[in-house]
């Protein structure tokens, strides 16, 4: 079990494909993959999650500290794609009101 | 005949067990007949929970273990997890949990503790046990009435 992240860039657009289990032992993975990303203002970052098939708390605490991130700079986020399972979990949490959530438009091309 | 089986599994508290745990109580749910979606419920609440443990419980030291007890009925399911490492107060725990509020402010968002918020709505009962230094966490979830009926011999027979 294990999760992978891979980027493309495209002018002020940075996709990332997430695939895998997020949970409290591959979390600390997509952290470090996260971090490493430049945010610069006005950069839109769109993750794509149709691939993760597994996530907990741990994962969603992932994408808040990255969500705050992005925000103190700038910055826009959106979560695409996201299965019913995951969109649940966005949405029992509340996570779902306050982060945009939907799907991968012209910009959804796979990498 | 015992109304129920049980299984026991100990594992060390450490991350990468709590995917075989996950996988392996999905498994055991599969044969009392719960649903693809109870199911996967389950797998994240009893993640949570031996998340909590491996986390909190032990801290530095690294030969702690956790206990995961799984009572199979015929129309529900009871999992028990359990470390002999620190206890927590579940009640302080529990008044700081709850879902995000839309009017939190963004530098605020509380990056854990939902984690007993997701037991509580993914479980039909969450108990919390503090004794002796140790933690347990009893968890029962119950089958749909149709799904009971099609599958109730695979546990009593």
């Amino acid at each position: 079990m294990n999760v992978n992240v891979q980027f493309r860039e495209d002018g002020d657009l940075l996709l990332g494909y997430i695939e895998g289990e997020i949970d409290t032992y591959t979390a600390p993975i997509l952290r470090d993959e996260l971090e490493m990303i430049r945010i610069t203002e006005g950069l839109l970052v769109e993750l794509d999650l149709s691939n993760v098939n597994y996530m907990d708390s741990t994962g969603l605490g992932v994408f808040v500290a990255f969500y705050k991130k992005i925000v103190k700079e700038n910055a826009s986020l959106k979560l695409v794609n996201l299965s019913a399972r995951l969109t649940r979990l966005f949405e029992i949490t509340g996570l779902s009101e306050l982060m945009e959530i939907g799907k991968g438009g012209a910009t959804n091309a796979r990498i | 005949m015992r109304a129920f089986d049980y299984i026991e599994i100990r594992v060390p508290a450490k991350p990468q067990y709590v995917s075989v745990i996950r996988l392996t109580v999905s498994g055991l749910a599969s044969r009392v007949g719960f649903s693809y979606d109870e199911i996967e419920d389950m797998k994240i609440a009893v993640s949570e929970a031996v998340t909590n443990v491996v986390q909190h419980a032990y801290g530095s030291h690294e030969d702690g273990e956790i206990v995961i007890g799984v009572a199979l009925y015929a129309d529900k399911i009871e999992v028990m997890v359990s470390d002999y490492g620190h206890s927590f107060n579940f009640e302080e725990i529990k008044s700081q949990i709850g879902p995000y509020q839309e009017d939190e402010s963004v530098e605020l968002l509380r990056e854990g503790g939902l984690g007993l918020y997701l037991m509580e709505t993914l479980m039909d009962e969450v108990r919390v046990n503090n004794n002796e230094g140790g933690v347990t966490v009893f968890m029962t979830k119950y089958v749909t009435r149709e799904q009971v009926k099609e599958n109730v011999q695979s546990i009593t027979r």
